[in-house]
């Protein structure tokens, strides 16, 4: 039978099933083979904290979302148009995401009267009208598969077991996607169990067969490459990416790596990575908790290493005095928070950004911290080399504010040129640096950077204590002297302000000059903010565009900007903690919009609420329907 | 007591110098600001004196200390010091170490700082055998905090926290290193100079984690707490010496045996027990075998402290046994992992970033 080709520009799967189904693996490769094709893609895992929750029930249900266009895009999309439902539960979980008209393809197979009580369906709804409107598909992969496998004489178990990859077999076919990588990958990852192997590859194939003989699909897919900046690239995590950065920030520096971490979801990955790379003199230590993780890195960095540790929020909790203990000491420290949802222990394996206040202002006394957070997984290499910088070179603890999103989510990253990544210079105090007969002051500052010298032990002649209590200007010892604490408490903030001077002016995203609405925002919401942006300039109106990587010190041009524009919108997955910073700085009447579903924002409701502003600011009606040209309505 | 030569394995990759040092090399310009009578003056000026001994350079030599009194320590010595948050020492010690082959880790801590609020850090540190040296000062009292009790105060004591007595059964910190399988346990007295010195050297020499519990008194809030074992007539029947290898006797010494008139001798129950000497014959009495890998019998002899007026306490090495050293091990898979990567560090990264599947846009 003749099949249809159809062209499309973008496609949203989601793939769904248990968690023990192996929808991550499933939605990874489906992910790496749209890259190697050259679709533009961003990715969104979603899964239960739970490593086994209870089978079949909609707490265990584990989904992966890819995203893949023929054109530069920003998010893992809103709602999928095409749902692979492994199990009712699957299907009843994810069914809400759905717009009419969406493909559903369920395996019958696990629609059994048991499971369909687990997950609470009266009725089977492949039997009644209750999917109607959807652009259903019955296949029994699980029976298809194990017939396939039938030859390498696995039990049932293990061979229904391969039935995600016969799931992604059929994908593939629809979508026309290379397969080499995927049987090389799954030849790899089987190697030692040659059924297993053997059986998933057969899987994989009759997947694909499936739907090139089948009636029940009788249309394939085609999504063009993307047109995509000329350079080398691979599909990236946030995660790998940060760790990748923090490997990067030690070759710069010359300064091994430390980390000092304790396990804690989402940012387990960062330890794990860094472990593999002992060859570049990265030292992992995996401490007794939370404290003794940094702790040890302040050590690893009084000794004179880049410390490092790795958490999130409720870690971040824990490290609070010795941050403060090293915003007194004044040593270099990079503290990394891949934020989850809170508070407590919260949604461990959702995203959400509210602990941007807890890194302002969660410690005891002035302790100001500089603040970098990445926008995108790719991002998270840059920023966590250009968070090295600001610790090395202005001697603090630096946090790094990344979130589950990010860390697990990934996208096509155009790998930089080493050549091009700045050099940070240490510059250790030595006992040269002192005139003849003066004592070393380690509290003596340069004048540009107010950075004090970095005297590690071992170095002759600067033998020093440093430690909590306050210090005096200048020569260090302990001082409770209130002129000097005044002083001192000061010169700690004015160090951080000084930050300022050396970032580069913001980039005002404005491109026809007439916006009266800016919109703001930072870390992982630039996808969707960007995304909601686009919809409202395709349908014609004007809307600007500010995205933070400094939060603090915010860029010294912040304010000027946030001046020039009637409405500021600032989008968050918290319940408006940048808003109450930059209101706090620059009384700007900063309006929120705020989701904390531990789920991205979504670029169509978005796109909503900024139509709603550019309608109040310039007294309009604003439909958001995409007009033929950018013409100003 | 210390049988080991210079260079200590413990001080292995320090550099030494041949420089004479003093104790006066190792004090700092700051006013020392203990109580009067605070033994932690006594101890200051052992460690002064002792560091010139290792002939190792100053500049290579770092204290990091808690919170407490006895956590002032860093400031008065002239060598890279922290002094840093209540009970974390041991975990930035453990950084410092595992960080730097070359330099001399000491930890100086307290009851509340290390058994309290750090509890934690002490037993992993123990545990990995870190080399460093904790010194713990033993006052059995908060003293900074103005006179609460402490993890080592002896139960029903009455203190400002505790109108009826404190309800707290009390650690032993000797039994809670050896319990987390410190490779060097060893106690002694901040009064007694020659004794303190001797367990420092040796503390110094080992390679790992050694823990030096120091009986401290502090005059302002505990004054007394170790009267019977400082007393000149109850300390012989109070201190129970040990000495690697020799018989474990204390008591009225016999002239010509030199021999306690009390002995340790194994128990029926399986641990030991204190019996007249006269009252076993010779081969009965338990020689002392710090190096014994079964931390058992060590185990049982810190029992023989007594936790209330420490009537009775033994004081010497308890353990001292050969463990590989957590940051020679991590420092080794480092250097084993390095030993292929020849290309310049740049090179290398560019390879790391570019592996896994790529694709080229042109």
């Amino acid at each position: 039978m003749a099949k249809q080709v159809r062209q499309l520009d973008r496609v949203i799967i989601r793939f769904a099933g248990d968690s023990g189904d192996g929808m991550q693996l499933t939605g990874d490769r489906f992910t790496q083979e749209s890259a190697a094709f050259g679709n533009d893609l961003v990715t969104l895992p979603n899964f239960p904290a739970e490593i086994r929750a209870p089978q079949g029930t909609i707490p265990g249900v584990s989904s992966f979302q890819v995203h893949f266009a023929d054109h530069d895009i920003l998010t893992a999309g809103d709602s999928p148009d095409v749902l692979v439902a492994m199990n009712p539960a699957a299907l009843k979980a994810n069914l809400g995401d759905l717009n009419k008209g969406a493909a559903i393809i369920v395996d019958t197979h696990d629609f059994t009267a048991r499971n369909l009580t687990k997950a609470g369906y009266a009725e089977n709804p492949l039997e009644d009208d209750s999917l109607a409107e959807f652009d259903l598909h019955k296949v029994d992969l699980t029976g298809m598969t194990v017939e396939a496998v039938k030859e390498f004489g696995l039990s049932r178990k293990d061979a229904a077991r391969a039935k995600n990859m016969f799931a992604l077999g059929l994908l593939s076919w629809m979508y026309g996607r290379p397969t080499e990588t995927t049987v090389e990958f799954l030849s790899k990852k089987f190697a030692k169990v040659p059924d297993i192997r053997d059986a998933n590859i057969t899987a994989f194939k009759m997947g694909w067969n499936f739907g090139e003989t089948t009636e029940t699909f009788i249309v394939q897919y085609e999504v063009k490459p993307a047109a995509m900046p000329p350079g080398v690239y691979r599909n990236i995590s946030g995660n790998l990416a940060l760790a990748y950065g923090l490997v990067a920030a030690s070759v710069q520096s010359g300064l091994p790596v430390f980390l000092g971490s304790y396990p804690i979801t989402p940012a387990s990955d960062i330890l794990h990575e860094l472990s593999k790379h002992k060859s570049f003199g990265v030292t992992t230590f995996q401490a007794e908790d939370e404290i003794a993780g940094v702790g040890a890195a302040i050590g690893a960095s009084f000794a004179g290493h880049l410390g490092v540790t790795t958490t999130s929020g409720p870690g971040i909790a824990l490290k609070g005095e010795a941050i403060g203990l090293a915003v007194m000491t004044e040593l270099p420290l990079l503290v990394v928070n891949v934020q989850r949802g809170g508070p407590s222990t919260g949604l461990p394996t959702k995203t959400e950004q509210s602990d941007l206040l807890q890194a302002m202002f969660g410690r005891n006394g002035e302790a100001p911290v500089p603040i970098v957070a990445p926008q995108s997984p790719g991002d998270c290499f840059n920023a966590a080399v250009e968070a090295a910088r600001i610790a090395i070179t202005y001697r603090t603890p630096v946090m790094l504010l990344s979130d589950g999103y990010l860390a697990n989510g990934s996208e096509p990253w155009s790998i930089p040129d080493v050549a091009d990544l700045p050099v940070i210079e240490p510059n250790f105090a030595t006992a040269d640096d002192l005139a003849e007969g003066e004592e070393f002051a380690p509290y003596k500052r340069d004048e540009a950077t107010l950075a004090r010298p970095w005297a590690i032990p071992g170095t002759p002649g600067l033998e020093h204590r440093i430690g909590g209590l306050e210090k005096g200007a200048g020569h260090g010892n302990i001082s409770y002297d209130p002129a000097n604490h005044d002083l001192m408490v000061r010169t700690r903030q004015a160090k951080v302000d000084a930050i300022a001077d050396s970032l580069p002016p913001l980039e005002v995203d404005d491109p026809s000059g007439a916006a009266k609405v800016l919109v703001i925002g930072w870390g992982s919401t630039y996808g969707p903010i960007g995304a909601g942006i686009r919809r409202v300039r395709k349908a014609g109106y004007h809307v600007a565009q500010v995205h933070l990587r400094h939060l603090n010190p915010f860029p010294k041009d912040l304010g000027d900007i946030l001046a020039r524009y009637d409405k500021v919108l600032v989008p968050e997955m918290n319940l408006g903690q940048l808003s109450l910073l930059l209101r706090g700085k620059y009384l700007v009447d900063a309006i929120g919009y705020n989701q904390v579903r531990g789920l991205p924002l979504k670029a169509a409701e978005l796109a909503g609420v900024i139509g709603d502003l550019v309608s109040e600011a310039e007294g309009i009606e604003v439909d958001l329907t995409p007009v033929p040209q950018e013409a100003s309505k | 007591m210390s049988t080991v030569e210079l260079p200590f394995p413990g001080l292995q990759g320090v550099p030494t110098t041949d420089e004479k040092q003093t104790g006066k090399d190792f004090t700092s310009d700051q006013e020392v600001r203990w109580c009067p009578g605070c033994g932690d003056y006594a101890v200051l000026k052992a460690v002064q004196n002792f560091l010139p001994e290792l002939s190792i350079k100053r500049e290579n030599v770092v204290f990091i200390s808690g919170i407490g009194c006895s956590s002032r320590f860093p400031y008065y010595l002239d060598t890279y010091g922290m002094h840093s948050i209540h009970g974390r020492a041991p975990s930035i010690a453990t950084g410092l170490a595992t960080a730097r082959e070359d330099l001399s880790v000491f930890v100086v801590t307290g009851d509340g700082d290390a058994l309290s609020i750090g509890g934690n850090h002490l037993i992993h540190a123990l545990r990995r055998n870190v080399n460093m040296t904790i010194l713990l000062f033993n006052n059995r009292i908060y003293g900074l905090t103005k006179g609460q009790y402490s993890p080592t105060s002896e139960t029903g004591k009455v203190t400002k926290s505790t109108p009826m007595g404190s309800l707290d059964h009390p650690f032993n910190p000797v039994s809670l290193a050896l319990g987390a399988e410190g490779s060097f346990v060893a106690r002694t007295i901040d009064s007694d100079r020659k004794h303190l010195t001797s367990v420092l050297s040796a503390a110094a020499a080992h390679r790992g984690t050694s823990f030096v519990e120091i009986y401290q008194n502090c005059p302002i809030f505990n004054d007394g707490a170790f009267d019977a074992i400082k007393n000149p007539d109850t300390k012989a029947d109070a201190i129970i010496p040990l000495v690697h290898g020799e018989p474990i006797t204390f008591g009225a010494r016999d002239e010509t045996t030199g021999l306690g008139d009390k002995a340790l001798v194994r128990a029926a129950s399986g641990g030991v027990e204190v019996v007249p000497i006269a009252s076993v014959a010779a081969d009965q009495v338990l020689v002392h075998d710090a190096h014994n890998p079964d931390p058992s019998t060590a185990f049982a002899i810190s029992r023989l402290t007594d936790s209330g007026y420490l009537n009775q306490s033994p004081i010497g090495i308890f353990r001292q046994v050969e463990r590989p050293a957590y940051d020679d091990q991590a420092r080794d898979q480092i250097r084993l992992a390095s030993q292929a990567a020849t290309t310049p560090a740049t090179e290398r990264l560019a390879g790391l970033i570019n592996g896994g599947d790529t694709w080229t846009v042109v």
